[in-house]
C-alpha cells in the first residue's frame, strides 16, 4: 500500500478565499469615503493630517501584502525590506541627485519591484512556513545591510539620511503637511484602483487560482512560476512606493525604522483588516498606528500587554477581520431596508 | 429482538449542501446489515453522522439512549467502533501499537493483552508482522488490522465503510467470512457499507439501499439479492 | 585545531538549547499545525519564575522542578483559554494570536522584573570540564541535562499509554478520535509539555545570555530554523537540527570574516533555506505528496 516514507495530503486552503465580488466596496460607499478623505484635512489640525497620511501609505503597504498573501497565497514577513528599499531610493535620489520628490516615486517602485521579482524567483520552491522563514531572514538582514560601512557614503550609515519636506507647488496656500497628504492620497487612489483592476484581471484570477490550489492551477495551464514572481514583484513595488511616501512625509530614512517589527505590524494590519479584502488594508493600517498609542495611554508600563489583549479581543470577535464587520453591517442594512 | 441502533429522520449537511434527507432505519442486536448504494449516495455520510463527524439533525439512539451532541470520541467509548473509508490505519506505528490504540480507552490491561492474543488468533498474518510498521502491510493485511483494531474496543456495534475497497476478490471473501464469524461468535452487531453489492448481500441478513440521501429499499438481504429489478435499478448488476 | 574543537563543542552546547526549543516548537506543530511564535517568551517567563523562586530562598533544583510544573500548567491554561477558541479560525488569525501572546508575555515580564540584565546561577559552575580547556562544566551540564530530558521524552512517547495516544492524535487526529482518544486534551497536554521543555531551555541558557525579557528572541529563531531544518514532522530531526544549527552558528561566527553578531542570524537562515531548496521536507521530514 502506501509507502511509509511519504504522507499523502489533500491540499487544503492555506489562505481563506475571498469571493471576487466581495473584494472591494460598492461604488456608493467608495464615493462617500473619497469625499470624506478630500474634505477632512480642512477640518482637523496638522498633527491629524499627518496621521491620516500615515494611514494612507501604511495602508498601501498592507494592501501590497494583501495582494501577495490574500491574492496569490504567498506568505511574507519581509515587506519591511522592500519598504526600506523604496524609502532609501527616494532619500538617496533626493539627497545625492537633487531629484524632485515626485519623480523619485516611480523609481522607488521600480527598484522595489525588481528586488521583489528577484527574491520571488528562488522563493518559488518555498511555501507556507518555509517562505515565511526566508522572508523573515530578509527582514532581519535589511537593517544590518543598510548599516554596512562601505555603503555609508550612500546610505548615511546608522544615522540615515534626511530630506526636505516639499512645499505645495505653484504657491497654493496650504501647509506642507496638507500638500503631502493630498499628494499621498492621489498616489494611494491610483494604486488602489490599479490593485483592484489587477485582481479583477486575468492575472488576478491566476493569482487566486494559485492561492486556492496551486497544483490544480498548474494542471489547468496557469504559468505558476510567472504569476508567483509577478505577485512578489508587484507587492514589493507597491510597498517600495509606500516607503518612498513615508520618507517624503517624515523627512528622513534610517535603518532602524525598517526592522522586523514593522514587517510584523504590516502582517497584523492585514489580518485585522481582513485577508484579501483590499479596503480593509486601510482599517488594518489604522489599527497598527492608533491602537499602540491607545495601549500606551491606558497603561504605559504594560502597553505591549494591552496591545496584545486588544488584538486578542479583535481576533476573537472577528476572526476574519474588518471584512467580517463589513459583511455584518451589510446584512444589518439589508434587514433594516425590509 | 431489541433495536441496538435506532435512527429517525436523519438529515446531514456538508456546509450548505444537504447530503441526507431524512433517513429512518434501525439495527437489531446481533444483526449483520449492509447499506448499499452508488457513489455519492450518502453511505459514508450515514456512518459519519452516527459518529457525529458531520453536521446533522435527527434522532440517533444507541441502546435506547439518545446520542445527542456527544463528541466522536465519547460515542466511540459507548461501544461503537468505526472502520472508516481508507481504513485510517496509523501507518507510522507498528501493528501491535495499532492494536493497543484500539483498546486505548479501556482500563483492564490484562484483558487488553489477552484480546491482542485473540486478534492474532483471528488474523495470523498480523502476528507475523506485529513489529512491522503498519504502512508496509499490503491492502488486505491493513484491512484485517483495521478490523482487529476496531474489535479491540470490544464494541457492541461495528461500522465498516467499504472494507472491500481496493482488495482482490479472494481476499474480500476471506474478510467477509471473518466478519460473519465475529458477528456470530463475538455477538457484535455489524453495519457494513459497500459498493460491492453482490458479496455484501451474501454476507448480510438485512439490507438497505440508499440513493441521493434517501433509503429507497429495505428488507431481507436474500430477497433483495433475488429481486432482479432492484438489482438492475440500484445495484448495477 | 583546539580552537576548532572548542568551537564545535560550544556549538553543541548552545545547540542543545536550540534542540530543546526546536523540540517544543515541533510538538505544538504536530498537534495543531501551527508554529508557536510565543514559545520563546513562555520559556523566558518560566525562567524568570525560577529566578524569583530562588530569590525567595528556594534551592536551585527544587526551583527547577517547581518551575517545570508551573510551566506545564501554564501551557495548558494558555491553550485552553486562548487557542482552543481559535482552532477553527483561519491560519493567519492564529498567527496573529501568537504574536499577541508574545507581546503580552514580554510586556508583563518587563513590568514585573524590569529590563535590566540579571545574573542567573548555574549549578554546574563554570570551570573547565574534566580539566580540559575544550568545554566548561556548565556547557557540559547543558548537554547532559538536555540529553537526559530527551531520553525521558523518548521513553514517555514510546512506552506509555498517554505517549502512544499523543502520538496517534498528532499523526491522524480523526483516526485517534475513532479509537476514543480525546484529541482536544492531547493538544492541551502537548502545549503543557512544550512549555515545560521551553522552560528547561531557558533555565539552561540564562547563565550564558543573562536573564532579561528579550533573552529568548534570537534563541527562538534559531529553534525555528532548527525545527525546519530537521523537518517539522520529525522530533528527532528537530533535535539533530538544533545541534547542527548551534555548531554552524559558532563556526560561522569564528571562521567567516565579516560575520559579526548581527549577520550571524541571516546567514544561518540563508543556509537553512538553501538546504530546504534541495530537500523541502528537511533532513528527516517525510516528503509530503500533495493530492489535488
Amino acid at each position: 500500500m502506501s509507502a511509509a516514507a511519504e504522507d499523502v495530503v489533500t491540499e487544503g486552503q492555506a489562505v481563506e478565499a475571498v469571493p471576487k465580488r466581495a473584494m472591494t466596496l460598492g461604488v456608493g460607499t467608495s464615493l462617500v469615503i473619497l469625499a470624506i478623505l478630500l474634505v477632512l484635512p480642512f477640518l482637523v489640525k496638522n498633527f491629524w493630517i499627518f496621521q491620516m497620511t500615515r494611514v494612507l501609505y501604511l495602508g498601501l503597504a498592507v494592501m501590497a501584502l494583501n495582494i501577495l498573501t490574500g491574492g496569490s497565497g504567498q506568505f511574507s514577513l519581509g515587506q519591511s525590506a522592500f519598504f526600506a528599499l523604496g524609502a532609501y531610493t527616494t532619500a538617496v535620489l533626493m539627497e545625492h541627485a537633487n531629484m524632485n520628490y515626485a519623480l523619485t516615486i516611480p523609481l522607488a517602485g521600480m527598484v522595489a519591484f525588481a528586488a521583489g521579482y528577484l527574491f520571488g524567483k528562488p522563493a518559488l520552491r518555498l511555501s507556507g512556513i518555509y517562505l515565511a522563514l526566508a522572508t523573515f531572514a530578509l527582514a532581519v538582514a535589511m537593517p544590518q545591510l543598510l548599516k554596512l560601512h562601505f555603503l555609508e557614503g550612500l546610505t548615511g550609515g546608522v544615522q540615515g539620511l534626511t530630506v526636505m519636506k516639499p512645499d505645495a507647488p505653484f504657491g497654493i496656500p496650504i501647509s506642507a503637511d496638507m500638500w503631502v497628504y493630498y499628494f499621498t492620497l492621489a498616489i494611494t487612489i491610483a494604486l488602489y484602483v490599479g490593485a483592484v483592476n489587477l485582481l479583477r484581471s486575468r492575472s488576478g484570477r491566476a493569482f487566486m487560482a494559485i492561492r486556492d490550489n496551486e497544483i490544480a492551477a498548474s494542471a489547468m495551464g496557469v504559468d505558476v512560476a510567472f504569476y508567483k514572481t509577478l505577485a512578489f514583484g508587484v507587492s514589493a513595488g507597491i510597498t517600495g512606493i509606500a516607503g518612498a511616501l513615508e520618507v517624503i512625509a517624515v523627512n528622513f530614512a534610517a535603518p532602524d525604522s525598517y526592522t522586523i517589527n514593522q514587517a510584523i505590524s504590516l502582517f497584523l494590519g492585514m489580518v485585522v483588516g481582513g485577508v484579501g479584502w483590499l479596503p480593509g488594508s486601510f482599517v488594518g493600517a489604522a489599527f497598527i498606528i492608533f491602537v499602540p498609542n491607545i495601549a500606551e495611554s491606558i497603561n504605559k508600563g504594560l502597553s505591549g500587554a494591552v496591545f496584545g489583549v486588544l488584538l486578542f479581543i479583535v481576533i476573537f470577535l472577528v476572526p476574519h477581520g474588518a471584512r467580517q464587520v463589513a459583511i455584518i453591517a451589510e446584512q444589518l442594512m439589508g434587514k433594516l431596508r425590509k | 429482538m431489541t433495536a441496538l441502533l435506532n435512527i429517525k429522520d436523519l438529515r446531514a449537511y456538508y456546509g450548505q449542501v444537504q447530503a441526507l434527507h431524512g433517513l429512518n432505519f434501525s439495527l437489531n442486536e446481533g444483526s449483520l446489515t449492509t447499506l448499499l448504494g452508488a457513489n455519492g449516495a450518502g453511505k459514508t455520510t450515514t456512518l459519519r453522522a452516527i459518529c457525529n463527524m458531520v453536521r446533522s439533525t435527527g434522532a440517533i439512539e444507541f441502546e435506547g439512549a439518545p446520542l445527542g451532541s456527544r463528541s466522536t470520541e465519547s460515542i466511540v467509548r459507548l461501544g461503537i467502533a468505526h472502520v472508516p473509508q481508507g481504513r485510517g490505519t496509523f501507518t507510522t506505528m507498528t501493528v501491535e501499537e495499532n492494536l493497543q490504540l484500539g483498546a486505548i480507552s479501556r482500563k483492564d490491561s490484562a484483558g487488553i493483552v489477552s484480546d491482542i492474543e485473540r486478534m492474532y488468533a483471528h488474523f495470523p498474518v498480523l502476528k507475523q508482522r506485529y513489529t512491522q510498521q503498519a504502512g508496509t502491510l499490503s491492502g488486505g493485511e491493513q484491512q484485517m488490522l483495521a478490523v482487529a483494531r476496531a474489535l479491540m474496543l470490544r464494541p457492541r456495534l461495528m461500522l465498516l465503510d467499504e472494507p472491500s475497497f481496493g482488495l482482490a476478490p479472494l481476499i474480500v471473501r476471506d474478510l467477509f467470512k471473518i466478519l460473519g464469524k465475529i458477528n456470530r461468535e463475538d455477538k457484535v452487531t455489524i453495519l457494513v457499507v459497500e459498493q460491492n453489492a453482490q458479496l455484501a448481500l451474501e454476507l448480510a441478513d438485512q439490507a438497505y439501499v440508499i440513493e441521493t440521501g434517501r433509503i429507497v429499499m429495505s428488507g431481507n438481504a436474500k430477497d433483495i439479492a433475488n429481486n432482479e429489478d432492484v438489482r438492475k435499478s440500484y445495484l448495477g448488476y | 585545531m583546539e580552537l576548532f574543537i572548542n568551537q564545535v563543542l560550544a556549538g553543541v552546547a548552545t545547540g542543545a538549547i536550540y534542540a530543546c526549543m526546536a523540540l517544543a516548537v515541533v510538538m505544538i506543530y504536530q498537534a495543531i499545525d501551527h508554529l508557536n511564535f510565543a514559545q520563546g517568551e513562555m520559556a523566558m517567563f518560566s525562567t524568570f519564575i525560577s529566578w524569583q523562586l530562588m530569590q525567595w530562598g528556594v534551592p536551585y533544583w527544587w526551583a527547577f522542578l517547581l518551575t517545570l510544573i508551573i510551566s506545564f500548567a501554564g501551557g495548558i491554561l494558555i491553550e485552553r483559554v486562548l487557542f482552543k477558541p481559535l482552532a477553527k479560525a483561519p491560519i493567519l488569525t492564529n498567527v496573529a494570536g501568537f504574536i499577541a501572546l508574545f507581546a503580552i508575555i514580554n510586556s508583563v515580564a518587563g513590568l514585573t522584573w524590569d529590563f535590566t540584565i540579571k545574573q542567573y546561577p548555574t549549578p554546574f559552575g563554570s570551570s573547565p570540564f574534566l580539566g580540559s580547556q575544550l568545554i566548561s562544566t556548565h556547557q557540559a551540564g547543558m548537554i547532559g541535562v538536555t540529553l537526559l530530558m530527551l531520553l525521558g521524552l523518548y521513553l514517555f512517547f514510546q512506552f506509555t499509554r498517554i505517549g502512544l495516544a499523543m502520538r496517534a492524535a498528532a499523526a491522524l487526529p480523526e483516526s485517534a478520535r475513532l479509537v476514543g482518544i480525546n484529541t482536544s486534551w492531547m493538544i492541551a497536554l502537548g502545549w503543557g509539555m512544550a512549555s515545560a521543555i521551553g522552560a528547561v531551555a531557558g533555565i539552561l541558557i540564562a547563565p550564558v545570555v543573562f536573564l532579561e525579557p528579550n533573552m529568548m528572541g534570537g534563541v527562538l529563531v534559531y529553534g525555528f530554523a532548527a525545527a525546519v531544518l530537521g523537518g517539522l514532522t520529525s522530533p528527532l530531526g528537530a533535535v539533530v537540527g538544533g545541534f547542527l544549527v548551534g555548531v554552524f552558528e559558532n563556526l560561522a561566527g569564528t571562521y567567516i570574516p565579516g560575520v559579526g553578531n548581527e549577520l550571524k542570524l541571516p546567514i544561518a537562515l540563508a543556509l537553512i533555506i538553501t538546504v530546504l531548496v534541495f530537500k523541502p521536507a528537511g533532513l528527516f521530514g517525510r516528503a509530503i505528496v500533495k493530492r489535488v
